[in-house]
C-alpha cells in the first residue's frame, strides 16, 4: 500500500513532466529526453547528496559526505566543468531504508539532479536503486561494500556503482594473511550480529580460512552502539585461538580491543575497512592495538593519497576517515563523469561506466564495467605502538 | 581456565556492568516514585551529562572530580528545565500524554546533540590512570571499583536524604498522594523539580564515568542503557531506590553469564525476558510489595 501510493506519486510526477515537456518541446527544438528531462538551470549542474546525516549510522554518512563536498568544492575553485558550476542538493537518508528511498525520489523528481552519490551503507543504496533505475538516474554508492549492491539476480544494475572494493576481497585477504603471514590454525569470530555487512564478511572469512586449513573454533556476537564486551572477551579467551577476526566498525573495534587486552588476550586482532578511523587508536589506546592487522582502501603513508589528505585537513581541521575518502572518491568519479560530456543521466552512467586510469583521493581506479565495481588495490595495514605501517599490499586484478 | 575460574570472571564482568545499570536506573525509580512517569528521557540526559563532563575535561582542562561536579549540577538544571517545559503543563493530564512527551523529549535531546556536537564519537582523554589488578588470575579494573564504589555511594545518600530528611518527607508524601500532600502544605511542584535535579545529576554522573570508563561517548549513547536501567528498575522493584541498584546489578550479571555461557547473541534478549518475566510473576519487582491498584 505504501510503496504503491508512492509509485503512483511517482509516476503521475513523471507523467506531468513528460506532458510539460511535450508542450515546450513543441516551440522550444529538440531538449531533455524521454521519462527524465533535466533542469537545465543555466550555469548549473545539480547532483544529488543522499547520506544519513541523522540516525545510527549518521557518522558514517556525514563524513562521506564532508568527503563529497570537498570533491565537488575543488572543482568549482577550478572554474566548474566546462564553465558549468556543480550544485550539491542535500537529502537525509536518516540511516533507515525507506527514508533513503524517500530522499532519493525527492532529489530525483523536486530537484531534477543528474546522479546521486549515497547513500554510505549497503542497505541505503540497496532500497534507492530500484528508484534510481526507474528515473535513468546514476547512483555512486560510495562505501557499499556488499557484493548485491550492484548486482541482482546475476544481472548488473546498469545505473549503480559503487567507488570501493566488494566484501568477499577483504574477508579473502584476511584469512589468507591469517593463515599464510601469521600462521595463525585456530580463528575465532567475533560478529557484529546487528550489521550485514559484519555477518556477510564473517561467513566468506570462514570459508576461505577453513580452505587453507585452518579452523574457526569459535563464533561470538555483540551489537552495534554496545559498550562492555567482557563478558563474551572472557569466553573467547577460553578458545585461546590464534587470531581474533573482528570485522565491525572503529567506535565498537576501538572497545572490543581495548577490553581484550585489559583480560588478557594477546592474539592477533584482524578486521577490515570498517577499522579505518584514526580514532580508533584514542578508544584502544595505544599498547592494545599491538599485534593488529585489519586491510583497507588507501595507506594514509602513500604518496598518492597525501594531496586529499592535506586538502581535507585543511577543509576541515581533522583527519579523512575512509568514509570521508570514500565519499570524495565518488565526487571525483562523478566529476570526471561530467567533464566527459555528460550533462544528463545516460550520459553520465556511459561515462562513469568507462572511467579508466582516473586518479582518485585514494590511487588510481578503472571501472569494471561488468560488475560496477572499480579496480583497485587492498592493503593491509599494522598499527604498532600507536602508528599505522603498510604491512602488505594487494594489487588489483586484472 | 576452568569453570569456577571463568565463572568469578563473568560475575566480576557482570557487577561491574551492572553498577552502571544501577547508577541510571536511581534516577529513573525516583522520578517514576514521585509522578508515575516512565521518564525515557533519562538515557539522554545521562547522555548529555556526559558531554558536559567531556567538555569540562577537554575544553575546561579540568581534572575528573571538579569535571563531574559540574555535570552533574549543569545536568540538574536541564532536567529541572526539561521538567518545567515539557511535564509541568501535562500535570493533569493522563499519563499516556506524558509518557508520549517523554518520547518526544528523548528525541528531541538525541537530534539536537547531534546538531551540535556532529554524530562523530568523542574520546574522552585519559583522566586518570586505568589499573588493572590481577588477583589471583581474576582480573579486576580500577575504573570498575571506582564505578561501583560512587554507585554505592549516591545510593547511601539518596536514601539518606529520602528517609531522614525535611525533603525526603515532602518526596515520600508527594509520592503517595500528590493532591493531599499539597493540601497538607508540601509543595509539590517544588518537590517534583527536586526530584528531577537529583535523578539528572545522578544520570550526568554515570554519563561521565561511563565516558572515562569505556573511553567513548555519541548522542545515541543512551539509548540502549537508558533501555536496560528501565528493566533493572521494574527489575527491582520501580520507585523503590535499594532495588534499583539491586535489579541493575541482577542485571548484569545474568547479562555476563549468559553472554559467557551461553552464547553473546542470547545476552539482550535475556536481558527483556527478564522485564516480561517480572511483569508477568511479580510486576512489583523484587522488593515491592505486591499492592491491589487502588481504582
Amino acid at each position: 500500500m505504501f510503496f504503491s501510493k508512492k509509485k503512483f506519486k511517482l509516476a503521475s510526477m513523471i507523467a506531468c513532466g513528460i506532458l510539460a515537456s511535450a508542450l515546450f518541446t513543441g516551440c522550444g527544438g529538440e531538449q531533455g529526453s524521454s521519462g527524465g528531462e533535466k533542469k537545465a538551470a543555466g550555469d548549473e549542474i545539480v547532483i544529488g547528496s543522499n547520506f544519513e546525516l541523522t540516525g545510527n549510522v549518521a557518522q558514517y554518512g556525514a563524513n562521506a559526505n564532508n568527503g563529497l563536498k570537498l570533491a565537488i568544492k575543488e572543482i568549482n575553485d577550478a572554474g566548474g566543468v566546462n564553465g558549468k558550476k556543480i550544485k550539491i542538493v542535500e537529502a537525509d537518508a536518516k540511516s533507515e531504508a525507506a527514508e533513503a528511498v524517500n530522499a532519493a525520489t525527492k532529489l530525483i523528481s523536486d530537484e531534477k539532479v543528474v546522479a546521486i552519490i549515497g547513500p554510505a551503507v549497503t542497505a541505503n543504496v540497496i532500497a534507492e536503486s530500484q528508484v534510481a533505475t526507474d528515473n535513468m538516474v546514476p547512483v555512486i554508492g560510495p562505501a557499499a561494500t556488499n557484493p548485491d549492491v550492484t548486482v541482482e539476480n546475476g544481472q548488473v544494475k546498469p545505473y549503480i556503482f559503487r567507488a570501493c572494493f566488494i566484501d568477499p576481497q577483504q574477508s579473502e585477504v584476511m584469512a589468507q594473511f591469517a593463515a599464510k603471514d601469521l600462521n595463525a590454525k585456530t580463528a575465532v569470530l567475533y560478529l557484529d550480529s546487528s550489521s550485514d555487512y559484519s555477518k556477510s564478511l564473517g561467513k566468506i572469512f570462514k570459508e576461505k580460512f577453513e580452505a587453507d586449513g585452518g579452523k574457526v573454533v569459535m563464533e561470538e556476537a555483540f551489537l552495534a552502539k554496545d559498550q562492555d564486551f567482557k563478558a563474551a572477551l572472557t569466553k573467547i579467551q577460553t578458545a585461546n585461538a590464534d587470531v581474533i577476526f573482528v570485522p565491525a566498525y572503529y567506535e565498537e573495534v576501538g572497545k572490543i580491543v581495548k577490553q581484550a587486552r585489559e583480560l588478557g588476550i594477546t592474539a592477533a586482532i584482524l578486521g577490515t575497512d570498517g577499522w579505518d578511523d584514526s580514532k580508533v587508536i584514542d578508544i584502544a589506546g595505544k599498547d592494545a592495538l599491538n599485534n593488529t592487522y585489519f586491510c583497507t582502501h588507501y595507506f594514509e603513508g602513500d604518496a598518492e593519497v597525501q594531496n586529499f589528505i592535506n586538502a581535507y585537513k585543511g577543509e576541515y581541521k581533522t583527519d579523512p576517515n575512509v568514509f570521508a575518502a570514500l565519499g570524495y572518491d565518488a565526487g571525483k568519479m562523478l566529476v570526471n563523469a561530467i567533464e566527459r560530456g555528460g550533462e544528463d543521466g545516460q550520459k553520465i552512467r556511459d561515462n562513469i561506466e568507462t572511467i579508466k586510469d582516473l586518479q582518485v583521493g585514494t590511487g588510481k581506479i578503472t571501472m569494471d564495467a561488468a560488475t560496477h565495481n572499480p579496480i583497485k588495490g587492498i592493503v593491509v595495514i599494522e598499527t604498532k605502538d600507536g602508528v599505522r605501517s603498510l604491512r602488505t599490499k594487494i594489487a588489483p586484478e586484472g | 581456565m576452568d569453570f569456577v575460574h571463568q565463572l568469578v570472571q563473568q560475575l566480576i564482568n557482570g557487577v561491574s556492568l551492572g553498577s552502571i545499570y544501577a547508577l541510571i536506573a536511581l534516577g529513573y525509580t525516583m522520578i517514576y516514585g514521585i509522578i508515575k512517569l516512565i521518564n525515557f528521557a533519562h538515557g539522554d540526559v545521562y547522555m548529555v551529562g556526559a558531554y558536559i563532563g567531556f567538555a569540562a575535561v577537554t575544553i575546561g582542562n579540568l581534572p575528573i572530580l571538579p569535571a563531574l561536579l559540574i555535570s552533574m549540577a549543569l545536568t540538574a538544571c536541564l532536567g529541572m528545565l526539561v521538567e518545567r517545559i515539557a511535564y509541568k503543563p501535562l500535570r493533569h493530564a493522563p499519563r499516556i500524554s506524558l509518557l508520549i512527551t517523554a518520547i518526544g523529549v528523548s528525541f528531541f535531546l538525541e537530534y539536537t546533540s547531534m546538531y551540535f556536537v556532529t554524530p562523530t564519537p568523542r574520546t574522552f582523554p585519559e583522566v586518570m590512570p586505568n589499573i588493572s589488578f590481577n588477583l589471583g588470575g581474576f582480573i579486576i579494573n580500577g575504573q570498575q571499583l571506582l564505578i561501583l564504589s560512587i554507585t554505592i555511594i549516591l545510593m547511601a545518600v539518596l536514601t539518606y536524604i529520602v528517609q531522614k530528611t525535611k525533603l525526603g518527607k515532602a518526596m515520600r508524601a508527594a509520592s503517595f498522594d500528590t493532591e493531599t500532600a499539597q493540601l497538607m502544605g508540601v509543595d509539590s511542584d517544588k518537590v517534583i523539580s527536586m526530584t528531577f535535579c537529583i535523578g539528572s545529576a545522578l544520570a550526568a554522573a554515570a554519563g561521565v564515568l561511563v565516558g572515562v570508563y569505556y573511553n567513548t561517548i555519541d548522542p545515541l549513547m543512551g539509548i540502549m542503557p537508558g533501555l536496560k536501567a528501565f528493566v533493572a528498575a521494574v527489575l527491582g522493584g520501580i520507585g523503590i531506590l535499594p532495588g534499583a541498584v539491586v535489579g541493575g546489578i541482577v542485571l548484569g550479571v545474568v547479562e555476563a553469564l549468559v553472554a559467557g555461557f551461553l552464547s553473546s547473541t542470547f545476552r539482550d534478549a535475556a536481558a527483556f525476558a527478564i522485564l516480561i518475566l517480572v511483569l508477568l510473576i511479580k510486576p512489583s519487582g523484587l522488593f515491592g510489595k505486591n499492592t491491589n491498584e487502588k481504582v
